[in-house]
C-alpha cells in the first residue's frame, strides 16, 4: 500500500511542472540571488563605499589625508563635481557636498575643516571635529568611513602622532635633549616617507585592502568598524543631513518595501480571475456579449490599480498610527509614487495571469517571480547595502524604481520634479506589461 | 419566416475540419433541436453564431442581415452550457452585470431584472450570492442571464444539463413562454427524449457536417422506417435465433421491426411458442430518437 502511494505521488511530481518549479528552482532561484547579495558575488567592484571629500583646511596635512583616503581601496573618494549650470569640475564645498548627500549621489561626505592640523592626533580629545554628513537611510556608511578614517590616520601619518606624542611627553615629563631632537628630526621625515599611500599605505593596509576585494566589501566593512571601535585618533562627528530620524526613515522604507511586495501578489491573485473565468466559461461569455477583450482588460486594470492604492495607502496609515512614520508631510509624493506604483503593479498582474494558461500554472510562476522582483528590488533587503553590481542588476525590476521613488519622497523629502525618472521608468514598465497582457490574451478572442 | 440562417460554414481547426459545409434555418418562434455526437461540430457552430469563432467560408444571416465575423450579435442571446456566472454575486448582481454587459442600463436594467427574477422563480432569493443557490436555480439563472436584453434568437447549449426532472420542466416552462413570445431557440443537447418530446424540428450533425434535418417522423421515415418495434422478454433464452428478432443482453430480451402490428406481432408471439419459450413482457412502439441517432451516427465512441 505504501509502495502505491509513493509511486502515486512520484508520478504526480513528475508530471506537475509546477510543483517541480517550486520544490527545486525556487529555492536555487532564491540561494542564488541572497548569495549574490550578502556573498558578494555580484561581479565588478563591489561593495566600496563612495565619499563626498571637503578641504575646507586647504593644509599639507589635510592634502595628506586626502591623498590617504583617495588610495583606500574600499572607498571611491569624490573631491571634485560639476557645477550646476556648467560643466568644469570644481573643487567641493560643504553645501555641494550636502547636495550631494541629499540627492542620493553619495551616502557620505567627509568635512576637513579649517584647523585640521591641530585637532589630528590629539589624545585630550579636543579640537575641531572631521564631519561626517551622512544620509540617515544609509547607517552603515558613517561607520565604515569612521573606522576607515581611524586606520588611515594612524597608518598614514604615523609622523603626526609621534609629533604629539612627544609634545605631550615634554609637557609631562620635560624636554629632550638636544640629541634626542636631533634624531628625532631625522627620523619623521624617514617615518612620513614610509607612510606614503602608495609605498607604506599599501603594504601596510594591504590586509583589509585585500579583504575588500576578496569578500566584496563586508570584509573592509569589518575591518573599519573594528578600528573604529579600537581608536578615537581623529575626532569625528557624524551630522545627518537630511534632518529625518533613522527609525522613522526605515520604517517609511520599509511600509512601501512590503507594500509592493505584497501588492504584486494581490496583483498577480486578482489577476488570476482571469483565468478563473476562462475555466468557468465566464469570459467567453463575456466577450460574446458588447464587452471586447480591450475593454476587460481595462476594467480589470483600473480596478486592480484602485485596489493596489488602496492596499499601499492603508500600509502607511498603518505605519503612520503605530509607528509614527510621517504621511502627512509627504502626500503629494506619495500619492504620486503610489498611482504609478499600483498601476503598474497591476499591468504586472495582468500580464502574468494572461502568460499563465492555469492558476497552478499562475501561482507557481508568481511566487518564483515575485520573490526574485522582492530580493531584487529591495523589498527584502534594502538595495543600497548591496553590493554596486546587485544593485544595477536591482534596476531590471519595475518595484526597484518604485522603492526608489519612495525612498526620495520620504527621505530625501525630494520636490515632485525629482520623482520623474522613476515615474517615468514605471510609465514604461506599465505600457510594456499592457501591451504583453493585450497580446497574451489574444488567444481568449475569436479563433 | 427565418430569422437566422447559416449557409455552408466551414471552419478548420489546423488538420481538424470541424465543420465542413454546415447550413441550417431556424423559423420565427421555433425551437429546434441541434443534436450530434461529441465533437460532432455543434459547439463550433454555436460558438461561430455567437461571435465567438471566426469562419473560413460561410454565412451567417440574422433576421435576413448577414452578419460580419466582429460584428455585436445584439438580437442573439447566448446560454452557454457551463454556469457562466459570478459566484460572490447575488442573482440580482449577476443579472445587472450580464444586462450592462448587453447594453441595459437605468429603468430598462431594473424592468428587465426584476422580470428575470420573477421569470426564473428566483424573486425571494435575489439578495443571496448565488455559490449557496442549488443546480437547478443556477441553471435558470444562467439562462436569464442570457435572454434579459430580450433577444429574438436565443442559442440554448446544454440548458439542463445536470438538473433534476422538476427543475428540467420549470426551464422548459420559462422557454415556452419565450416561445409564446415568438423568440426563436436553437437547442444543442444530448438529452434525446428532451429533443423527441420539446423540439419542433431537429438538425443532426456529425463529422462536421449536417446528416439528418426535419421533423421527427421525417427523421424516422427517412432512417429506421414508419413501422413499430417490438421489444419482448422472455422467461429463459431460447436455444436458437427467433426469426425477425435480434437478441439483447443475456438473450431473454428479444426486439425487431413490426411494421402492420396487428399481423406482425402474432407472427413474432406465434415464433416464440414454437420456440417453446413464454412472453414475460411486451412493448410496441415508435422507433425513438435514440434509434434514428444511432441509425444515423453508429454505436461506436468517439472519444
Amino acid at each position: 500500500m505504501i509502495r502505491t502511494l509513493l509511486r502515486i505521488h512520484w508520478t504526480n511530481l513528475r508530471r506537475d511542472r509546477v510543483a517541480q518549479l517550486l520544490t527545486f528552482v525556487v529555492p536555487m532561484a532564491f540561494f542564488t540571488i541572497f548569495a549574490l547579495i550578502f556573498g558578494g558575488r555580484g561581479g565588478g567592484v563591489t561593495g566600496r563605499v563612495h565619499l563626498a571629500v571637503v578641504d575646507e583646511s586647504h593644509t599639507a596635512t589635510s592634502q595628506r589625508l586626502v591623498q590617504a583616503l583617495q588610495a583606500e581601496k574600499s572607498l571611491v573618494v569624490l573631491t571634485q563635481a560639476r557645477t550646476p549650470h556648467d560643466t568644469t569640475r570644481v573643487p567641493l564645498d560643504r553645501a555641494r557636498a550636502e547636495q550631494l548627500v541629499r540627492e542620493g549621489r553619495v551616502p557620505i561626505a567627509l568635512v576637513l575643516p579649517a584647523g585640521l592640523d591641530t585637532s589630528l592626533a590629539r589624545f585630550d580629545g579636543g579640537g575641531v571635529p572631521i564631519q561626517l554628513l551622512s544620509d540617515p537611510s544609509d547607517p552603515i556608511a558613517p561607520q565604515v568611513v569612521g573606522g576607515l578614517l581611524q586606520k588611515i590616520v594612524m597608518s598614514a601619518m604615523p609622523d603626526l602622532f609621534v609629533k604629539s606624542g612627544i609634545g605631550q611627553f615634554e609637557r609631562y615629563a620635560g624636554g629632550l635633549t638636544p640629541k634626542q631632537r636631533t634624531a628625532l628630526d631625522q627620523w619623521l621625515p624617514m617615518l612620513q616617507a614610509q607612510a606614503e599611500p602608495e609605498s607604506t599605505l599599501a603594504r601596510a593596509g594591504g590586509a583589509s585592502a585585500t579583504a575588500a576585494g576578496d569578500s566584496a566589501g563586508a570584509g573592509a566593512r569589518e575591518d573599519s568598524t573594528r578600528a573604529a571601535a579600537m581608536s578615537g585618533l581623529a575626532k569625528v562627528e557624524v551630522v545627518p543631513v537630511l534632518g529625518r530620524k533613522q527609525d522613522t526613515s526605515m520604517i517609511s522604507f520599509y511600509a512601501a518595501a512590503i507594500a509592493v511586495m505584497f501588492l504584486l501578489f494581490t496583483a498577480s491573485a486578482v489577476a488570476g480571475t482571469l483565468l478563473d473565468e476562462v475555466d468557468s466559461g465566464t469570459l467567453e461569455r463575456v466577450l460574446s456579449t458588447r464587452v471586447g477583450m480591450t475593454g476587460l482588460l481595462t476594467g480589470k486594470w483600473i480596478w486592480l490599480t484602485l485596489l493596489g492604492m488602496l492596499q499601499i495607502t492603508v500600509m502607511f496609515v498603518y505605519g503612520m498610527l503605530v509607528f509614527r512614520l510621517d504621511l502627512l508631510h509627504h502626500l503629494p509624493g506619495f500619492a504620486v509614487m503610489t498611482l504609478f506604483t499600483a498601476a503598474t503593479a497591476a499591468a504586472f498582474g495582468l500580464f502574468l495571469a494572461s502568460m499563465c494558461r492555469t492558476r497552478a500554472q499562475l501561482g507557481g510562476i508568481s511566487l518564483l517571480i515575485i520573490l526574485v522582483m522582492s530580493a531584487l528590488g529591495g523589498s527584502m533587503f534594502p538595495r543600497i547595502f548591496m553590493t554596486e553590481a546587485m544593485q544595477k542588476a536591482g534596476l531590471v525590476t519595475f518595484n526597484a524604481w518604485a522603492l526608489d521613488g519612495y525612498v526620495k519622497v520620504f527621505w530625501r523629502e525630494a520636490p515632485l520634479a525629482d520623482l520623474l525618472p522613476q515615474v517615468g521608468m514605471l510609465a514604461g514598465f506599465m505600457v510594456v506589461f499592457l501591451v504583453l497582457a493585450r497580446l497574451f490574451a489574444r488567444r481568449w478572442e475569436r479563433v | 419566416m427565418t430569422v437566422l440562417r447559416v449557409e455552408n460554414a466551414k471552419k478548420a481547426f489546423g488538420a481538424t475540419q470541424a465543420l465542413c459545409g454546415v447550413s441550417l434555418e431556424l423559423g420565427k418562434g421555433e425551437l429546434l433541436g441541434l443534436l450530434g455526437p461529441n465533437g460532432a461540430g455543434k459547439t463550433t457552430l454555436v460558438r461561430a453564431l455567437a461571435g465567438r469563432v471566426r469562419l473560413d467560408g460561410g454565412t451567417i444571416e440574422l433576421f435576413g442581415r448577414r452578419l460580419s465575423e466582429t460584428e455585436t450579435r445584439d438580437g442573439l442571446g447566448v446560454v452557454p452550457q457551463e454556469i457562466a456566472l459570478y459566484p460572490l454575486l447575488t442573482a440580482r448582481e449577476n443579472l445587472e452585470a450580464f444586462g450592462s454587459f448587453n447594453g441595459l442600463r437605468g429603468s430598462a436594467l431594473r424592468d428587465r431584472v426584476a422580470w428575470a427574477l420573477e421569470w426564473t422563480g428566483l424573486s425571494e432569493r435575489a439578495r443571496e450570492p448565488i455559490r449557496r443557490f442549488s443546480g437547478g436555480m443556477r441553471r435558470r439563472l444562467n439562462i436569464a442571464c442570457g435572454v434579459l436584453h430580450e433577444p429574438r434568437v436565443i442559442l440554448l447549449d446544454e440548458p439542463t444539463v445536470g438538473v433534476d426532472p422538476q427543475s428540467r420542466e420549470r426551464i422548459y416552462e420559462m422557454l415556452d413562454r419565450l416561445r409564446a413570445n415568438g423568440v426563436s431557440l436553437l437547442l444543442t443537447t444530448h438529452q434525446l427524449d428532451e429533443a423527441e418530446a420539446r423540439c419542433e424540428r431537429i438538425v443532426i450533425v456529425d463529422r462536421g457536417r449536417v446528416i439528418a434535418a426535419g421533423t421527427l417522423g421525417e427523421l424516422v421515415r427517412d432512417t429506421v422506417g414508419g413501422g413499430r418495434v417490438v421489444t419482448v422478454k422472455l422467461d429463459r433464452a431460447p436455444a436458437a435465433p427467433i426469426e425477425g428478432l435480434a437478441s439483447e443482453g443475456d438473450g431473454t430480451i428479444w426486439r425487431g421491426p413490426v411494421h402492420d402490428v396487428d399481423v406482425d406481432l402474432a407472427a413474432v408471439l406465434r415464433r416464440i411458442a414454437a420456440a417453446g419459450r413464454s412472453v414475460v413482457d411486451l412493448e410496441v412502439r415508435q422507433p425513438s430518437l435514440q434509434s434514428v441517432f444511432l441509425h444515423l451516427t453508429g454505436r461506436e465512441l468517439r472519444e
